[in-house]
């Protein structure tokens, strides 16, 4: 029998340059380190029960990361959070864990979209970024070639705004579902905003069953 | 601190832009991040390769945290930035950083340097000027960091004399702390840094090269060495622990993929086989065990601090462990069933080593390696490598029936009195293991060849021998080539461009110096990565010093020939690399020497030492009568 967790985490400091495949890798050397009882698949290579919900681009930072991990036993919350935290390399940290049902769908299945912010690292013109989002949203569709394969960028788009506080940043919602994953630094491209000046962080993954209760028009 | 800052802010800016961001930023479980301000002497411990390699170097981890246990000192780290790595920092003028506290190394009191081997070189060089830091000693006044060196390579200091203060010769354990004991000593009397090197040059196992002049027959031979100051030891002699210390357990666990993710133990140090091509073998006696109970708690503790998957026990000869039995068995009951993959490298070729490693067999399984090195008797008995080919067969024929689908067999090629023959023994074998192979499991069955070339290196019973000519080398690969051909068999090479540098580089006195700088400011660098075509950098280079380099690979050695490196002593004597030598020449072997003493020197020398710790550690015999030339008396 396995009990499924759900943890919500951020990704910080010098972290945010480990992959996802690597990131994987960090939790299962985490559990080990904090001595809980891992589930591992059955067969002749056995992998830790882990899943992420939708990869984080190598670079980003993240206040809002999903992962669900398998246990052979069931824990309480709180001594499961704490064994954890005190086995977390820098730059990891917890935000919440929760213990979800084993029936729900796997996590990659079940994502949505995302939410990101971006920071200018230089100053930009401001007016000059307005009049670009505008001519982006309002065109009906942004062919783009990504790794030799064209796809339409446009429906990948929720929401994309510019937030006119000091310092101004970039607000965008973008499409996270299987297949169909829209990621911020072809929204920059689009918007002739090398992405090395900027620094990008996801503030939330909408899943599925979220849906309902907001108001996305998906 | 502001510094920090704003090497961060240009960090965040180049990062996107390289591959493996992760190489660059530190923070790893178990690395030690002080408070710069409150420790007195600060040390950047560097690996001249990329961190993939560098990072799971275990020289390197016991001195990190050697360091870092002291309240006084602290140790960080830094290693070669790959080419886009570097073309940004030079391009945004961003000193070489370490990775805990991102401060420049030009800004610390002792860099130490790991030299393992000798391809290195340049990449030291290149990581030197990318500090902002002048490359020549003579150069580098109290204001920069004082540079030392160690590592196998550096048992041959001479090429990279005038560019490393001070090498330490030997294990590190205790050398590096008492230089850096000296370090604070000199910094609290302000004096000049020639006087600090006065100073650590009376440490035994210290050899400061500019206190030394090399000197040369009007052939271009080397005639002696002259100490400048009469304070200085005419031979510096190897440091050893008499005691092998605590193994590291809290290993560094890279936040990215690394080439090894896992745990190393040094089962024991040291080895007795006598394998006359062997650098390692000659330099790191005497054989030192650690006991089942030590290595086992270093696994636990290590587990516990790593979380990592994999465990190696290393040793240069795991089969003469004395307890390896004892030691898989309780591995075993340890660990079996908790997905960890448990290494033994360097079994002895018979079919005990096949029942260790099906002890160590968990739910993961590695591969299976073995060294039979030769093929042809003869030139079995010139290395000293003897093992019969009845026993490679059978062993290999339980390897395959056990589990094992691919056989990894090392063999080395480039001995001067090896023939073509002795070279299609080498396929032939292969074939024949192959055959056994596809008896046990049918055409599952694999066998990889890895063909290395043999570099006669110095203070081994070869370093009188000449290297092949590269002519030679590309004709016995070629025939391996068109030999190995065929379903079930891969053969791997070294490119024998590759292997005459290592050579020069191994074999070079104070004068390839020259080179190696020439060669490093036209562009040569990762010398050690194929990929990187040096070698015609390097041909340019000699030209440039006038040195001829068939000088210093192609020549025979007359018996008496004074070598550059004869003034740095590894305990093992030259009259005994002699007699080797001569044992060689005329095919003579000689046994396991826990059986017999052949009195290399090595009890000699540290015989101070092995007082200090009796009994079961050193695996020597114990010699008990007073040294007459045929008189060694074997206890037990």
């Amino acid at each position: 029998m396995n009990y499924r967790y759900r943890i919500n985490y951020s990704k910080k400091e010098g972290m945010r340059y480990t992959s996802n495949l690597d990131i994987h890798k960090m939790w299962e050397r985490t559990f080990r380190r904090a001595k809980l009882p891992l589930a591992y698949s059955q067969g002749f290579h056995p992998q830790p029960k882990i899943q992420q919900a939708s990869p984080l681009p190598l670079g980003f930072l993240s206040d809002f990361e999903i992962v669900d991990f398998f246990l052979e036993q069931e824990m309480d919350l709180s001594s499961l959070e704490t064994a954890l935290t005190n086995s977390l390399p820098f730059g990891i940290s917890i935000n919440s864990i929760t213990q979800i049902n084993l029936l729900e769908p796997a996590l990659q299945t079940h994502t949505i979209a995302s939410e990101y912010q971006v920071v200018f690292l230089e100053e930009f013109d401001a007016i000059k970024i307005i009049e670009s989002i505008h001519v982006l949203i309002s065109k009906e569709t942004v062919i783009r070639v990504r790794r030799g394969k064209s796809y339409d960028l446009r429906p990948l788009i929720l929401d994309l705004e510019i937030i006119l506080e000091n310092p101004i940043y970039l607000k965008m919602l973008l499409m996270s579902k299987d297949g169909a994953t829209g990621r911020p630094e072809e929204v920059l491209s689009e918007l002739n905003i090398p992405m090395e000046l900027t620094r990008i962080i996801r503030k939330k993954i909408i899943l599925a069953n979220e849906v309902l209760d907001n108001k996305l028009g998906l | 601190m502001n510094q920090e800052k704003s090497l961060l802010n240009q960090l965040e800016r180049i990062l996107p832009l390289v591959e493996k961001p992760g190489r660059y930023v530190g923070g790893e479980y178990n690395s030690v991040v002080k408070n710069w301000d409150e420790v007195s002497t600060k040390i950047a411990l560097v690996f001249p390769d990329i961190y993939d390699i560098g990072l799971s170097n275990l020289g390197l981890q016991i001195l990190y945290e050697n360091i870092n246990q002291r309240g006084d000192c602290l140790a960080e780290r830094a290693y070669s930035p790959w080419q886009d790595m570097e073309d940004l920092l030079r391009k945004n003028e961003i000193p070489l950083y370490s990775l805990e506290t991102k401060t420049p190394l030009r800004d610390f009191d002792i860099l130490g340097f790991t030299l393992p081997y000798e391809t290195l070189y340049t990449n030291t060089l290149n990581l030197l000027n990318l500090s902002q830091i002048p490359i020549r000693s003579e150069k580098r006044g109290k204001e920069f960091p004082l540079i030392v060196a160690g590592g196998h390579a550096t048992y041959n200091p001479e090429p990279m004399a005038p560019f490393i203060d001070a090498f330490l010769i030997g294990e590190g354990e205790e050398i590096l702390l008492e230089v850096i004991d000296a370090y604070k000593e000199w910094k609290k009397e302000g004096l000049s840094k020639s006087e600090l090197l006065l100073k650590i040059s009376s440490i035994d196992g210290v050899y400061v090269p500019s206190l030394y002049d090399p000197q040369y027959n009007s052939d271009g031979t080397f005639l002696a060495v002259k100490t400048k100051n009469k304070n200085v030891p005419k031979k510096v002699t190897k440091r050893i622990m008499g005691k092998l210390p605590y193994a590291p357990t809290r290993f560094i666990v890279p936040s990215i993929g690394v080439v090894h993710n896992r745990i190393a133990v040094e089962i024991m140090r040291g080895c007795t086989r006598g394998c006359r091509f062997c650098h390692a073998g000659m330099i790191n006696r005497p054989i030192r065990e650690r006991t089942v109970q030590e290595i086992i708690h270093s696994i636990e503790t290590g587990l516990e601090n790593t979380g990592f998957e994999e465990v190696a026990l290393l040793s240069l000869s795991s089969s003469d462990y004395t307890n390896v039995l004892e030691l898989v068995e309780e591995i075993s009951n340890k660990f079996s069933g908790k997905n960890l993959t448990i290494s033994l490298p360097s079994l002895r070729i018979d079919s005990f080593s096949v029942d260790l490693m099906e002890k160590l067999k968990g739910s993961r399984q590695g591969g299976f390696t073995l060294a039979p090195e030769a093929a042809s008797e003869r030139m079995r008995k010139i290395i000293n490598k003897p093992i019969s080919e009845e026993m490679l067969l059978t062993t290999a024929f339980e390897i395959f029936k056990r589990g094992w689908h691919t056989l990894k067999l090392y063999f080395m090629i480039g001995h001067p009195s090896e023939t073509l023959e002795d070279v299609a023994e080498i396929a032939a074998l292969c074939k024949k293991v192959l055959a056994v192979g596809v008896k046990a499991i049918g055409r599952r069955a694999k066998v990889h060849a890895g063909v290395s070339t043999f570099v006669p290196k110095p203070h081994t019973p070869f370093q009188w021998v000449a290297c092949d000519q590269q002519e030679s080398i590309r004709q016995k690969q070629n025939l391996l080539r068109e030999e190995l051909k065929g379903p079930g068999l891969k053969f791997n090479w070294t490119d024998p461009k590759e292997t005459i540098m290592e050579a020069w580089l191994s074999r070079g006195d104070r004068r390839l110096a020259e080179v190696i700088e020439t060669a490093w400011k036209n562009g040569a660098k990762f010398d050690a990565w194929q990929d990187f075509k040096n070698y015609d950098i390097w041909m340019q280079a000699f030209r440039e010093a006038n040195l001829d380099p068939d000088f210093y690979v192609h020549r025979e050695r007359s018996i008496d020939e004074v070598f550059p490196w004869d003034h740095i002593y590894p305990g093992v004597k030259k009259t005994y690399l002699k007699t080797e030598y001569l044992n060689s020449l005329s095919l003579r072997l000689r046994g396991d020497c826990r059986e017999q003493c052949y009195a290399c020197g090595i009890t000699q020398t540290f015989n101070h030492l092995r007082k200090e710790d009796p009994g079961i550690v050193w695996k020597c015999p114990n010699i008990s009568q007073p040294r007459s030339k045929n008189e060694l008396s074997i206890p037990n």
